[in-house]
């Protein structure tokens, strides 16, 4: 284990406060289960998440500066940690367009100065996601130690969406060889979960597009497209699906129900987050980690496995 | 060319993984054709699907979150021809068709999307004659 992001600036995003609630409690669970501190930045506001970026891309690099500003400037943190992947993704956005494009860096000084806080200067946060926290905090070895109810014998399917490895610019630190995160072939959840005793599968589509961005607009695509996600991991051999991203944990939970009723396709394979899978193997009761706010019901699943 | 609407069913009765691979190409074929460009005959490690990959992101960053699924089907194509007789072939030959169907559900969604392709309501011919 290292000192490395013991403490942490929290970053939940709106998804956690609404859709993902259950990725908020189990996230704070575990943190507190293994003694890893979060402090969640005050006042904090929407990223800029997909809606603002596609009209007007600097308006959301302001968004996500402001988080970082105040985690920065008023808590005086270095790092912000963000579970969901879109706020990841638009922290780690920002942070490259401060850094490389002048007009974004004026867009931000001339809104923070107009909103009457201290403008966010690149480097002065380093964002990581929910994965890099435990990974680096606690480490395998720290998992293997701290394991209460091991998840062996469960078979998972790693699902991390499109949007935690892409584009690849914005990672710098990913790809670096050795243990860094990989942004063709992620595997730090699987590196977590087998840790916690559980047995990975190789699932074919773990970086690929789950349909959220087109769950309002085109409902049949994105049913479509997390049916053959679930298929997928089903023939894999998996009995659950981990995720790390609300808006893929969401979409995989309804559109999985949207397959039976209009498709009449059933499939079996749960839905848990990462961050709920490893508190029950470190010992947690699945309310503390907010199993019964998931959609999909797992807790059939859990007693059979000796998991509560 | 294959339609677009057929290339859905043709995956689900592709029986190997070189059709697999063909019919991946097909589905990135429609999306450089859609978007005007003239789809490329050259390979990018040795396969014509990552070339026309490549192709299709250029000027489209969005078009890369099929990168991965592209490369996941070159892979469960070298892992079945490697070793064709293979006790896992068979389930290798399923993934390879999920992974497939993957890579036309997102560019046929995204080009239904984006108005382009000939689909229904929104078929390109209609647009052009209303606009």
């Amino acid at each position: 284990m290292t000192t490395k992001y013991k403490e942490v600036a929290y970053y939940p995003g709106c998804a956690l406060d609404g859709s993902g609630h259950a990725y908020n409690t189990s996230t704070k669970a575990i943190g507190k289960s293994l003694g890893l501190k979060l402090k969640e930045v005050k006042d904090w506001n929407c990223c800029g998440a997909m809606e603002v970026k596609n009209i007007d891309p600097k308006l959301q690099t302001y968004l996500s500066s402001r988080v970082m500003s105040i985690a920065a400037n008023e808590m005086g943190f270095d790092t912000v940690m963000a579970p969901c992947n879109g706020c990841y993704h638009n922290l780690k956005k920002a942070e490259y367009d401060l850094a490389n494009d002048s007009e974004s860096a004026d867009v931000v000084e001339r809104l923070s100065e107009k909103a009457g806080h201290d403008t966010y200067q690149a480097g002065q946060i380093e964002t990581i996601h929910a994965l890099d926290w435990i990974k680096d905090a606690i480490g395998e070895d720290g998992i293997r130690e701290r394991v209460k109810n091991s998840l062996k014998g469960i078979k998972v399917a790693n699902y991390y969406g499109c949007m935690y490895t892409r584009p690849r610019h914005i990672f710098p630190e990913k790809d670096q060889g050795g243990a860094s995160e990989s942004t063709s072939q992620p595997h730090f959840m699987d590196d977590i979960l087998e840790a916690a005793g559980a047995e990975n599968v190789d699932y074919p589509l773990k970086t690929a597009c789950c349909g959220g961005a087109h769950t309002l607009s085109d409902s049949d695509t994105s049913t479509k497209l997390v049916l053959n996600l679930l298929q997928a991991a089903e023939e894999s051999g998996a009995e659950v699906i981990a995720t790390e991203c609300p808006t893929c944990h969401s979409g995989l939970e309804m559109h999985q129900i949207r397959a039976e009723t209009n498709f009449g396709i059933k499939t079996k394979v749960k839905v848990l987050y990462f961050t709920q899978l490893l508190g029950l193997a470190l010992g947690l009761k699945p309310r503390k980690l907010g199993i019964h706010e998931n959609v999909s019901d797992s807790m059939g699943f859990i007693k059979e496995k000796g998991l509560a | 060319m294959i339609p677009l609407n057929d290339i859905e069913a043709r995956i689900e009765s592709a029986e190997t993984a070189s059709e697999l691979l063909a019919l991946g190409e097909a589905v990135l074929e429609h999306w450089l054709e859609a978007h005007g460009k003239n789809p490329t005959a050259t390979k990018r490690e040795g396969f014509r699907l990552l070339a026309l990959h490549r192709q299709g992101a250029q000027g489209e960053p969005s078009f890369n979150a099929c990168r991965e699924t592209c490369r996941e089907l070159v892979y469960h194509y070298n892992l079945i021809n490697l070793d064709p007789e293979h006790s896992e072939t068979a389930k290798r030959l399923r993934l390879a068709r999920m992974v497939a169907k993957h890579l036309f559900l997102f560019v046929s969604g995204k080009m239904e999307v984006d108005g382009l392709g000939e689909f229904c309501c929104s078929s390109r011919p209609l647009r052009a004659q209303s606009s």
